[in-house]
């Protein structure tokens, strides 16, 4: 449709009406769909405003902020905090310097480390609720190989994700098999661009290589190693897949995330108002990390258009 | 410049050999126990000394699983038609209304442009079942629960503002220039549009499509909220294996192969293109 419009008037003298509508025409259906998802964005900010249980629709009224205000006296939500928080924390740094020593250990572009790089590539690949499936059979009690290799070493009974003391250590390690490559990407990719000047001089004048590493490495690679961080920070706080598919959120209320959580009062406990309301506080978390994230991102994408 | 000594070499190929050993044990171990009878995967110590065989796929394949008890129905296969159906179209659709939008965002300085281009990215970052637990109860007004229809149209959430940010990124690379050369010798703006800016940008496109499939392949919250058994994809549908019952180990572990596979080759077939997608065309260069 657009085609046969404009194809009918010579290019030059192109209507004024036309060039400045053309943008929204170009993005408009992509803005339908974005209002599409805003309004039930809105209708979760209205239920979290309720008190609105499935099984009880005859006590469903509107109750302002009620629900927020109940979770401060909530010992279950500020778990779910704790939880959240604690997770998020573990798994972003443990793979922030696990994915920095690899991207180290790959940095020279021989014909092995590609390879190398490329094969790392495969479980960032595998949909993360497999990765958990996946965990799940090497853990299995019964027959588990690694629950077998650790009773090798002298390690038995270990209950992986179904002990409460060690069903963390379990998801964080799982998350971290999945998502390490990511940051082992970003920040190789960043290593490979840096200038190569400043390493030659510092060669030549025969500074200490651990110098090299923390006064001149670090700091060049810093927005790189910001943008990963905070790039995986969101994802991992919202994490749902991997700890879905792995407990349930269990054992207890070991695992309960946000997410989870959630999922748990919408179907389970049929609490819409609480549900919505926890949505809406993990959002605003995340609205404030992303705001922060997409700054720093097009910086560092200004930073690599004006080296060209 | 770099004067290793060979002890530190020898480190450094252990090093590698440990992170190589960490990341691609359980697939090869997945796919190990995908090839045994529910005995040999029993067996303690695990043991590599096995015959290989190959009815865990073809139990899937066919959909006819003998046990012990009897025989039993399984669709698997289904599961895979869903996700091939529900990763192509969102794609495809994403595609569709995204590189138009991202050429936008990135050609014209208009009003409301980087409102909208924001707004579109944050989507990617708020979490999905804030909008997905208000859209369940909305999908059984309208009809829409457990359609494919549905679930392409929320998977656009996923896919559409990848498109969009990577697309986006490539176009602005591209020199106006060439389109104004284009348009002066008296073509349209659609034809310099298909002709001129869409080639150019190909890789960008490319990268963009394939990271897009892969994330809606391995997608599966929104299924699993939105959709029930005969529309589920691969990853909801291998996790529902777990406790179904009369299901064996290695039905299971060959089922999560076959999930895996498409991304799998997907990712070695187009690693690069993939590396600067994920990058979201930040690092390029």
């Amino acid at each position: 449709m657009t085609a046969a419009a404009t194809e009918m008037q010579s290019p030059v003298k192109q209507s004024r009406f036309m060039r400045r509508a053309l943008p929204y025409i170009l993005s408009l259906p992509a803005l339908l769909m974005c209002i599409g998802i805003l309004i039930p964005f809105f209708t979760a900010v209205y239920y979290s405003m309720l008190r609105y249980r499935m099984n009880l629709p005859a006590m469903k009224g509107f109750i302002w902020f009620q629900n927020y205000i109940n979770f401060f006296t909530d010992p279950k939500f500020w778990n779910t905090v704790y939880i959240s928080l604690t997770y998020a924390f573990l798994t972003v740094s443990l793979e922030l310097l696990l994915g920095l020593a690899i991207a180290l250990l790959l940095q020279r572009p021989s014909r092995f480390n590609n390879i190398a790089s490329i094969l790392l590539l495969l479980p960032l690949m595998t949909a993360p609720a497999l990765a958990a499936l996946m965990w799940k059979l090497m853990t299995n009690p019964g027959f588990g190989v690694l629950s077998y290799l650790l009773s090798v070493i002298g390690i038995q009974d270990f209950k992986w994700a179904s002990d409460p003391d060690t069903a963390l250590f379990t998801v964080v390690l799982v998350d971290m098999w999945v998502y390490t490559p990511f940051i082992m990407i970003l920040l190789l990719a960043g290593l490979r661009s840096l200038p190569k000047a400043p390493f030659e001089a510092a060669a030549l004048d025969g500074v200490p290589r651990s110098f090299v590493f923390f006064r001149i490495t670090l700091p060049m690679l810093m927005p790189y190693i910001i943008t990963a961080t905070l790039f995986r920070l969101l994802d991992s706080i919202q994490q749902f897949d991997i700890i879905y598919a792995m407990t349930q959120g269990g054992p207890g209320d070991k695992l309960l995330v946000f997410q989870v959580q959630a999922y748990l009062d919408f179907f389970q406990a049929t609490n819409v108002g609480r549900s919505a309301a926890l949505m809406i506080i993990l959002w605003a978390i995340t609205y404030a990390l992303s705001n922060v994230f997409i700054k720093q991102w097009l910086k560092l994408r200004e930073r690599a258009h004006g080296a060209h | 410049m770099d004067h290793s000594s060979s002890l530190e070499k020898i480190l450094r190929s252990v090093a590698i050999t440990l992170v190589l050993i960490f990341f691609l044990f359980p697939i090869a171990w997945i796919f190990l126990m995908s090839l045994q009878t529910n005995e040999t995967i029993l067996r303690i110590p695990p043991s590599l000394a096995f015959t290989p065989i190959i009815d865990n796929y073809t139990a899937l394949i066919t959909g006819q699983l003998r046990t012990a008890a009897g025989s039993l129905q399984l669709n698997f296969m289904q599961n895979m038609f869903n996700s091939v159906l529900l990763s192509v179209c969102s794609v495809a659709l994403s595609l569709v209304l995204g590189v138009p939008a991202a050429y936008a965002f990135a050609r014209f300085k208009f009003r409301l442009g980087e409102d909208i281009a924001f707004t579109l990215l944050s989507f990617r970052f708020a979490p999905a079942l804030l909008v997905l637990l208000p859209l369940s109860l909305y999908f059984k007004t309208l009809g829409l629960t457990n359609t494919y229809i549905g679930l392409i149209w929320v998977y656009q959430l996923i896919c559409l503002p990848l498109i969009l940010w990577i697309v986006r990124g490539y176009f602005e690379d591209i020199s106006p220039d060439i389109e104004h050369a284009y348009r002066i010798a008296g073509n349209s703006w659609w034809k310099t549009f298909t002709r001129i800016s869409i080639p150019l940008a190909k890789p960008g496109i490319a990268a963009a499509g394939l990271l897009a499939f892969i994330f809606a392949w391995n997608n599966f919250v929104f299924a699993l909220i939105l959709a029930s058994a005969d529309k589920q994809p691969v990853t909801v549908g291998a996790l529902a294996f777990v406790t179904a019952s009369g299901i064996q180990y290695g039905q299971i572990a060959a089922a999560i192969i076959i999930s895996i596979t498409p991304t799998l080759a997907l990712a070695l077939y187009a690693q690069r293109y993939l590396v600067e997608g994920l990058s979201m065309g930040a690092v390029k260069g």
